[in-house]
């Protein structure tokens, strides 16, 4: 316990670093992966945007992102991350690779949810002569809503874990602060201590997640 | 109130609809019969163009449907109610609020659409479900939702694909009797596609019949006529015409 009051301050920037890389990498899939979520669900052959070429340009894209090993997508990344935030080194580096694989991953789930809605909904949303956005707003999010915030749960806890090994590009982070003062110094009890404060939060997204999903969903 | 001049419509190399031309009279309760296959779905789907036709041309009303805009036919869609098989409610949204969707996209101010919603969920005898999400109602009372839901903007034309093919007998007789009062009191045309033989002879006024994409007959009936048997209904309700045509 004196081990862990001893690094408070340290645990204290670990945890701060987790959560300024996970809130961004949250950001980063809501406001990129679910429209592109949408826009791979719309754009598929008889769907409201059919376009088979940016369907397959899109579809690839996103395979091709979640096909990497996760530490090797942030190695082959470096030179974009140092386009885009000037440095490949530090925790706001380190958001660049890992809101990349949200946006991929969490627009799978998007489309995943959106592909569950009934195709007769949107039927019924042309037969009453929906606009467009009319129909994803009002009708696709509508009926796909417990899907997108369970699919939105599962890949936070994703986050949290593609986080850990931010260490690698200075990123810091929870896992970062395990491996560094719990394994390679020895100090099992604040690794211990690291996975369990992991498990509990873990546990408390997934909990929350799935009590907000569940009182969405109307459908049975 | 309808008239389909020359339409077909094919899928891949299946010709689901012959070129055919069908008028529907308004004020009409208008079956189209026929087995499964038959086209009837296709057709009927054509008259608002959730089928674009081929060929031909559809008009409701005094409106070209196959000559507008996107746009335009967004509008002319708003006054042409549609009710399907499987109700297409919206789940996660409540029987009031499913009702009031074709408001919503209208733009219709809150105060009145929630009258105009109470008002159409009495037509139908459900002012008590307002709150209820659809799950919690039997299909009869779900397809009263959604025939609510497709009268709220006052249409002209109410499209009936299949509307009580998954129900049953019981709760069949409870949807054709709205039907029937929304003819009656509203005077609003609707065509209903169905291979139910009692639904067409409790409500019909006018039936066509449909083999393998083709028209084979229409004509009127009095509804409410004779008992048909099913196996030969073509030429049961050819018995009860009124008038070929």
């Amino acid at each position: 316990m004196e081990k862990i009051i001893a690094y408070q301050s340290e645990i204290w920037t670990a945890i701060g670093q987790t959560f300024t890389m996970v809130g961004i990498s949250i950001l980063a899939a809501v406001l990129v992966g679910l429209p592109l979520g949408t826009y791979l669900y719309l754009s598929r052959s008889g769907n409201l945007y059919e376009n088979k070429v940016l369907f397959t340009i899109l579809d690839t894209f996103v395979n091709i992102i979640r096909s990497f090993p996760f530490l090797l997508l942030v190695v082959f990344l470096i030179p974009f991350t140092r386009w885009i935030v000037g440095t490949a080194i530090g925790t706001i580096a380190a958001t660049v690779p890992l809101s990349i694989i949200s946006i991929a991953y969490y627009a799978r789930l998007v489309e995943q949810s959106l592909l569950d809605v009934p195709k007769g909904i949107t039927e019924a949303a042309i037969a009453m002569g929906a606009t467009k956005n009319q129909i994803i707003f009002k009708f696709l999010y509508r009926e796909a809503r417990a899907g997108l915030v369970f699919g939105l749960t599962t890949a936070t806890i994703s986050f949290i874990s593609y986080s850990t090994v931010m260490g690698i590009v200075g990123g810091g982070g929870v896992g970062d602060f395990a491996i560094r003062y719990g394994y390679q110094r020895f100090e099992t009890e604040l690794m211990t201590f690291t996975i369990i404060m992991m498990i509990i939060l873990v546990q408390a997204i997934q909990v929350t997640g799935t009590a907000i999903s569940k009182r969405l969903d109307k459908r049975s | 109130m309808i008239e389909l001049r020359e339409v077909e419509k094919s899928f891949q190399d299946v010709k689901a609809v012959h070129p055919l031309s069908l008028t529907i009279t308004k004020g009409q309760i208008h079956g189209i019969v026929g087995t499964s296959g038959a086209g009837k779905s296709t057709l009927i789907r054509m008259m608002n163009l959730l089928e674009k036709p081929d060929k031909g041309s559809v008009r409701v009303g005094d409106k070209i449907l196959t000559s507008l805009s996107e746009q335009a036919l967004r509008k002319a869609r708003q006054s042409i109610g549609m009710v399907f098989q499987q109700f297409q409610l919206v789940l996660n949204r409540t029987v009031a609020e499913n009702i009031s969707m074709p408001l919503e996209l209208v733009g219709l101010p809150k105060k009145e659409r929630r009258k105009r919603v109470a008002e159409c969920l009495q037509f139908v005898g459900l002012s008590d479900k307002e709150r209820a999400y659809p799950s919690q109602l039997s299909g009869g009372q779900k397809q009263r939702v959604a025939i609510a839901r497709a009268l709220a903007n006052n249409p002209s034309v109410l499209l009936c694909d299949e509307p009580t093919s998954s129900l049953d007998p019981k709760t069949t007789i409870e949807v054709l009797q709205v039907l029937l009062h929304i003819q009656k009191t509203l005077g609003v045309t609707i065509v209903i596609v169905t291979h139910e033989m009692d639904v067409v002879k409790s409500i019909c006024d006018h039936v066509t019949i449909m083999k393998d994409g083709k028209l084979i007959d229409s004509f009127q009936i009095q509804p409410q006529g004779i008992q048909a048997n099913e196996d030969h209904y073509i030429e049961d309700l050819r018995k009860i015409a009124v008038v070929h045509t």
